[in-house]
């Protein structure tokens, strides 16, 4: 089973109260729900859609077809009607072609008592053409509204029994056999949820962050749960952002930020900072097209090699771009690890697909062991020097009132004391060396790419961060198909760690931006050829549609 | 017991010899050691600039950021451990200029911390363009037919903002500023402090032209009076009135609710927020009961 329902109106329309309803209806049910949120950059009316994809087994990549559309207005449905599969049902108000009729306001006012219960009649007619049964959604509504008291619950019931109804009559002979109630229960969550979490319990203590899309969830939820134990600051601007991240980290408390590309871009002079002054610090860089402005609200894969290459001058730093929830709670911790670690900005890139879309996953699970901090021990050394040359280039890091030794960070090249210097003979090369080193040693700890099913293959799909699900799609589908097909996914994107490519099989790099940034990288890391790139760039996160396509 | 040997730094120090940033410095150790702080106590916050290089020139914690940023990274620090004693020192161009929206929005954040601005009115280390704090029409190195623009207002700006503690110094009088960055340290909240600090090498006027201008704020004043403390601030920059032109109890600081949560030490020695307050969050995301599935593959 694998049922695409894509419900669409516009903003303040309540599309995002219906989806969430029925997700949590089927996900009560025993079924695998993946959702994704496409939305203008508007507060109010344009064009929105709220996508639910509903399996038996989880598949946590979007689709762009409809097997149901529910069009809450009439340009929402002349607008989605093309995305319809043929055979599929519109659920609109007004008589159209061959439209299930579900006139939502009308039922609202007769069974829930106002207009407000049009969501619900939306939500009850959606569950009648997939076969959800109406009790679900009726438990569903209770424990949603629980706290509003009986009248409302009871009126969002009726309204939503109203709505199914309607919709069974409709249907006809055409009613989908009831869905039976299956066993499973899925963690349901977006990525960029579990980065609070994870921050949390890696010890992160400061977030200060400029709101912008889709990175903004990320410091309301520090702010909203009190108990994660984070300080949440809204700062002036994303310059401020991070440097007063900075200035957290170097008098000791894991500190972060989270932008996106534009609001990066005006961080990059204290990334570098980040760099020079050997200061842990993890950005969230959550991409969104651009140029400039670009598309605040859709989704891209376009600052790679903006992540890989921001900052002036030389300094070791790692880019993690984790795949989905669990992966992002994982990375997100090892990202506040390696940046304590190599004493170095760490970039968590995500995407607004990483951001809105919900994904149904097994477990959602903390791992084991959570390092902690990697502080000197301020007893064991005399005198104390910041940047002390060691053969490792780590120089054992105090924070400012840690104990009597002073610290000194300068963003000038410095001293191992830390003070200004124009030393090029003696101090300029040995610091040089020192930040080179530690890259090569962070190189070391760098995970090798996953690869899956290519003992076998003649092909081989190469991505990185969040479209791994929709690869994975593409494959499992080719190799059905009687292609053999195999996955190559890395979520760890630099430094890049060693890796060979197998001679005699065709790579093909996909990913979401226009010019195939990584295989561009991947060819000038490793000498790999890409004959073939598939890249999507429209905004809209990239599926296995697209690269079936392509390969067709 | 601290002393002013306690503060001596072995760093070559790269002012031209004369600067009356040698008078900031004696005056800030002077403070420093009347207050009996120790060196491991406080933390100097500087952006780029002549002035910038002053923690260098001192033994002491430094933070010697980017040019503008001082004052976010001293929020940061402050934040993070507040047991410290952060005091900014930077330069006019940096604070006003490059920084003046940080400047801006540290005034209604006010945190405890404090600033000191060492304005020459010039930019020196790039060699004499003109700075926030220049008056129209005198020519610099770059503005060869005299500065087009007002000089910016920004200690009135600060009493406007409801800053608690705004203060003018003179770099040649040692006594009194080292007075002022006592009480502007010692005030909770944000303190601002702007030094008056004449560029031997680029200044548009003479050490005696501003000795002349710098005149002690009448023994009458109460600075308590908004308006009488904005009226003293606008006389810049034809005299520069010295002293505390504006002080108030203090206000909410910086964080204090947070504070209260967690108490006042450096947020390294906080405990970890419990793994069961963490799971907690993570099964809220599992709707309708326990998970089914155990966890099968290694977690990386």
């Amino acid at each position: 089973m694998d049922r695409s329902l894509f419900i669409t109106g516009a903003a303040g329309e309540g599309i995002q109260t219906v989806g969430d309803i029925v997700a949590r209806a089927f996900l009560s049910h025993g079924y695998a729900t993946f959702t994704t949120q496409e939305y203008e950059s508007r507060i109010r009316g344009g064009k929105n859609s709220y996508r639910l994809r509903v399996s038996d087994e989880p598949r946590n990549a979007p689709r762009h077809d409809a097997d149901v559309l529910l069009a809450l207005n009439p340009d929402a449905r002349s607008h989605y009607a093309p995305s319809l599969r043929p055979g599929g049902f519109l659920l609109s108000s007004k008589e159209e072609g061959g439209d299930l009729v579900i006139p939502f306001a009308d039922l609202a006012v007769r069974h829930g008592g106002g207009r407000i219960y049009a969501n619900a009649v939306a939500a009850g007619a959606l569950c009648a053409s997939v076969g959800l049964p109406l009790a679900v959604l009726e438990h569903t509504l209770r424990e949603t509204f629980a706290d509003k008291g009986d009248e409302v619950a009871r009126a969002n019931a009726a309204a939503a029994g109203a709505g199914f109804a309607r919709a069974v009559e409709r249907l006809g002979d055409r009613r989908p056999a009831e869905l039976p109630e299956r066993s499973e229960r899925y963690a349901f969550a977006s990525a960029h949820e579990a980065i609070p979490i994870a921050a949390a319990a890696a010890g992160c203590r400061f977030i200060s962050a400029y709101p912008m899309s889709p990175s903004t969830g990320i410091i309301t939820a520090f702010a909203r749960h009190a108990d994660l134990g984070v300080f949440a600051e809204q700062a002036e601007d994303e310059i401020a952002a991070i440097n007063m991240a900075i200035g957290a980290s170097a008098a000791g408390a894991r500190a972060m930020t989270a932008t996106s590309g534009g609001g990066f871009a005006l961080m990059v002079e204290s990334l570098s900072l980040a760099g020079m002054i050997e200061t842990p610090i993890v950005i969230v860089l959550a991409q969104r097209p651009g140029p400039a402005t670009g598309l605040p609200t859709r989704t891209a894969q376009e600052d790679l090699l903006f992540a890989i290459h921001a900052g002036h001058g030389e300094f070791p730093r790692a880019v993690l771009a984790p795949s989905d929830p669990q992966d992002t709670l994982c990375k997100t911790i090892r990202a506040f690890d390696l940046a304590d670690r190599f004493q170095t900005p760490v970039i968590l890139l995500t995407d607004q697909f990483l951001a809105d879309a919900h994904f149904s996953l097994a477990w959602l699970e903390m791992p084991d062991e959570i390092p902690g901090p990697h502080l000197a021990d301020p007893n064991t050394m005399s005198p104390y020097q910041r940047y002390a040359r060691t053969e490792d280039g780590l120089s054992p890091r105090l924070y400012f009132g840690q104990s009597e030794h002073l610290v000194c960070l300068d963003s000038d090249e410095h001293t191992a004391a830390g003070h200004i210097t124009e030393d090029l003979v003696s101090v300029r090369p040995v610091m040089v060396e020192k930040r080179l080193e530690k890259g090569r040693r962070l190189r070391r700890e760098i995970a090798s790419p996953v690869e899956s099913a290519v003992e076998d293959a003649e092909l081989i799909l190469v991505g990185w961060g969040s479209t791994k699900g929709a690869i994975e799609e593409a494959a499992s589908s080719l190799r059905e198909g009687g292609r053999k097909t195999g996955t190559l996914h890395f979520s760890e994107v630099w430094p890049l760690p060693d890796f060979s490519f197998r001679s005699g099989t065709e790579y093909v790099g996909v990913e979401g931006n226009a010019t195939g940034q990584f295989a561009r990288l991947l060819e000038a890391e490793y000498g790999v050829k890409f004959e073939r790139k598939i890249v999507r760039s429209d905004g809209l996160p990239l599926d296995a549609a697209t690269i079936l396509k392509e390969l067709s | 017991m601290t002393s002013m040997e306690a503060y001596l730094s072995q760093v070559e120090n790269q002012w031209c010899p004369g600067c009356p940033n040698f008078g900031i410095l004696t005056a800030l150790k002077r403070a420093l050691v009347e207050l009996e702080l120790a060196p491991h106590e406080v933390c100097l916050v500087s952006g780029i600039g002549q002035a910038a290089k002053l923690p260098h020139y001192m033994k002491c914690n430094v933070f010697n950021g980017l040019h503008g940023r001082p004052i976010p990274a001293a929020i940061g620090i402050h934040l993070a451990n507040p047991e410290l004693t952060t005091i900014v020192t930077s330069g006019d161009g940096c604070i006003y200029g490059e920084g003046g929206n940080h400047f801006l929005h540290a005034l209604r954040r006010n945190p405890d911390i404090t600033v000191l601005i060492h304005d020459n009115q010039i930019y020196a280390l790039t060699k004499g363009q003109g700075s926030p704090t220049t008056r129209r029409g005198e020519r610099t190195r770059l503005q060869f037919d005299g500065v087009q623009l007002d000089p910016s207002q920004m200690l009135a700006t600060a009493i406007v903002h409801g800053c608690t503690f705004v203060a003018r110094g003179f770099a040649g009088d040692l006594d009194g500023l080292a007075l002022l960055i006592r009480r502007a340290i010692t005030h909770r909240g944000l303190s601002v402090v702007d030094i008056i600090q004449p560029c031997i090498t680029w200044g548009t006027h003479p050490v005696d032209w501003y000795q002349e201008r710098a005149i002690p704020i009448p023994q009458d004043h109460d600075p308590t009076d908004r308006d009488r403390a904005v009226a003293l601030a606008l006389e810049t920059p034809d005299t520069f009135p010295v002293g505390v032109l504006y002080e108030t109890p203090p206000r909410p600081t910086f964080a204090a609710s947070y504070r209260t949560r967690v108490g006042a030490g450096a947020l390294a020695r906080l405990d970890r927020v419990p793994r069961t307050v963490l799971e907690a969050y993570l099964a809220r995301f599992t709707v309708n009961g326990s998970r089914t599935e155990k966890r099968t593959k290694e977690l990386r």
